[in-house]
């Protein structure tokens, strides 16, 4: 007990609280509200921005594909090879892809990329006619609904298995058709794990770091870039500690979602008795 | 492929499940196919062969790429030493407060599924610092990684752990075996240690598969690993980077199959 709990304390509370703590400060140590008052800054704005669009629209997509997907598993064997399959794979790339994936989409659509020059030689398309966007934000969107879909399939999938039988039996029972128990018991049941899940997307992107650092080794565009600008250079912005101000931004938002999804999942969990 | 008995949830027709999991399984093969493709390409002159495969596999390549060797042994020593952090430190935790202290037991989940909401990014912010006194102290060797690693892992590995807990009569079987006079060393491993296997088991791969594919705090922290060394590699031969990661995503695919297998094992065990 004792070890972890000191364990907990000194690699977790401490570093968080450190991580918080520092946007109060300033060069010499002392206290001061200089640092927040960067947040303000039309750069930072504009990464915090730039985070949230980004998240916000990879999680809507992989939300939608991954419960498409989900749905379209219902039914088959938890233990069969399909499943395991999926399984597995959606582990591989939600979690551990990061770097790889930064990869994955320059071969694809990279300059020399295999799409890039089909679409090229083949059929006259130059995606790239308006400059290269890949190694910028727009180049974030595709790598990152390719591991968000996975992620929803993990954390949806749960949900819809939670389905009872009964209700499609007492609705049949009524006279209801299929679209009558999707519509009206289905889509309702499920709407609070759907929007919970959608959140997990969000925060899962928006605290996404290796992809985007694999592939722009400058860019600034996102807010976990620009910490990583403010860590590695002694001044952005010409403030020392700004780092811990950014870090505060992304908390603050990491917390109002975590909320919500606590308060979401509360109201699915009644359902999942 | 038969739907379930009677009239439970109206599952997909077939052609509806074949034709979503087809179109989204060959969309999201594209990037793994072209990654391939690349790896495969010949120089200037067109055309493709497995010269570089080989060059990775049968280990002969330039002294340039000695980092990549480096990097891995660094990635498997933080491996082993995160999965024993799990098991000296988290392991023994759950198991005491599942069995004295369950009052404890939303405390406990609350702290192993809070790094969740604490992006790496901003958990290196404050690492920092604390690695600068670290390294004073024990010097700036890369296994000292594995303690923010540990962290990283809580969710994963508590989940892994809790699931084995919950679904075996712990409490049961180790008053059976103290009321029968073993000692709490022999209930530990003769009672707690083959009960709690699979989930143990898959806590520990599922650490490996988070720890090797750990880029964040290695990176900004300046120590070497694995996913650090794939970007450094990439800007000189980006051919050899590739392969190397897609050798890397296939050994964490073998590792989740065995995951899989080991959930299924459990749940086949208790009804």
């Amino acid at each position: 007990m004792a070890p972890f709990a000191l364990y907990v304390l000194l690699f977790l509370a401490l570093p968080t609280g450190i991580a918080l703590g520092t946007g109060f400060l300033d060069g010499d140590g002392a206290l001061t509200l200089d640092n927040l008052a960067a947040l303000g800054d039309p750069f930072v704005v504009s990464g915090l921005l730039t985070s949230v669009q980004l998240s916000a629209v990879t999680a809507v997509v992989g939300a939608v594909l991954g419960a498409l997907v989900c749905y379209a598993l219902l039914g088959l064997r938890p233990e069969g090879p399909v499943r395991s399959v999926i399984d597995a794979a959606s582990g591989v790339l939600a979690q551990f892809g990061g770097v790889m994936l930064a990869f994955a989409f320059v071969a694809t659509i990279g300059i020399q990329g295999v799409i890039t020059v089909l679409l090229r030689d083949r059929l006259g398309i130059d995606i790239f006619a308006d400059g290269v966007w890949l190694y910028e934000a727009p180049g974030l969107v595709l790598p990152y609904i390719y591991f968000q879909v996975p992620l929803m399939v993990i954390i949806f999938m749960p949900a819809l298995e939670a389905l009872k039988p009964q209700w499609a039996e007492a609705s049949a029972t009524l006279g209801g058709t299929t679209a009558t128990f999707w519509w009206r018991i289905g889509l309702p049941v499920l709407a609070p794990s759907f929007l919970g899940s959608l959140l997990l997307l969000f925060a899962n992107a928006f605290s996404s770091y290796a992809t985007a650092a694999a592939l722009t080794s400058q860019g600034q565009a996102i807010l976990p870039l620009q910490i990583r600008a403010a860590l590695t250079s002694e001044t952005l912005l010409g403030r020392e500690n700004l780092a811990g101000a950014l870090a505060l931004a992304m908390i603050l938002v990491m917390a109002v979602v975590m909320l919500l999804y606590g308060l979401l999942q509360r109201r699915a969990s009644r359902w999942q008795r | 492929m038969s739907g379930m008995p009677g009239a439970g949830i109206p599952v997909p027709s077939r052609r509806a499940r074949w034709t979503i999991l087809g179109l989204v399984g060959a969309v999201f093969a594209i990037p793994l196919v072209a990654m391939l493709e690349f790896t495969l390409r010949r120089g200037l002159e067109g055309g493709y062969d497995l010269s570089r495969w080989a060059a990775v596999l049968t280990g002969s390549l330039g002294p340039e790429y000695r980092v990549l060797g480096t990097a891995i042994g660094n990635s498997l020593v933080l491996a082993a030493a995160t999965v024993a952090i799990v098991l000296v430190l988290l392991v023994p935790t759950m198991i005491v407060v599942h069995l004295r202290l369950p009052r404890l037991r939303p405390v406990l989940e609350f702290v192993c599924l809070l790094p969740i909401s604490i992006p790496a990014i901003v958990l290196v912010v404050g690492l920092a610092p604390v690695y600068g006194v670290i390294a004073r102290a024990a010097g700036s060797g890369v296994w000292s990684l594995a303690f923010a690693y540990g962290i990283l892992v809580l969710p994963f590995a508590y989940r892994a752990v809790q699931s084995n807990l919950d679904a075996v009569d712990v409490a049961t079987l180790t008053e059976a075996a103290r009321s029968l006079g073993a000692s709490w060393p022999v209930v530990i491993a003769r009672v707690l240690l083959p009960n709690l296997r699979p989930g143990l088991l898959a806590g520990a791969f599922i650490t490996v598969a988070v720890v090797l594919g750990e880029f964040t705090i290695a990176s900004l922290l300046n120590r070497q690993n694995l996913q650090t060394a794939l970007v450094i590699v990439q800007k000189d031969d980006p051919f050899i980077a590739v392969i190397v990661a897609l050798l890397a995503l296939f050994l964490a695919l073998a590792l989740l199959l065995v995951i899989g297998r080991l959930g299924r094992i459990r749940s086949g065990r208790t009804p």
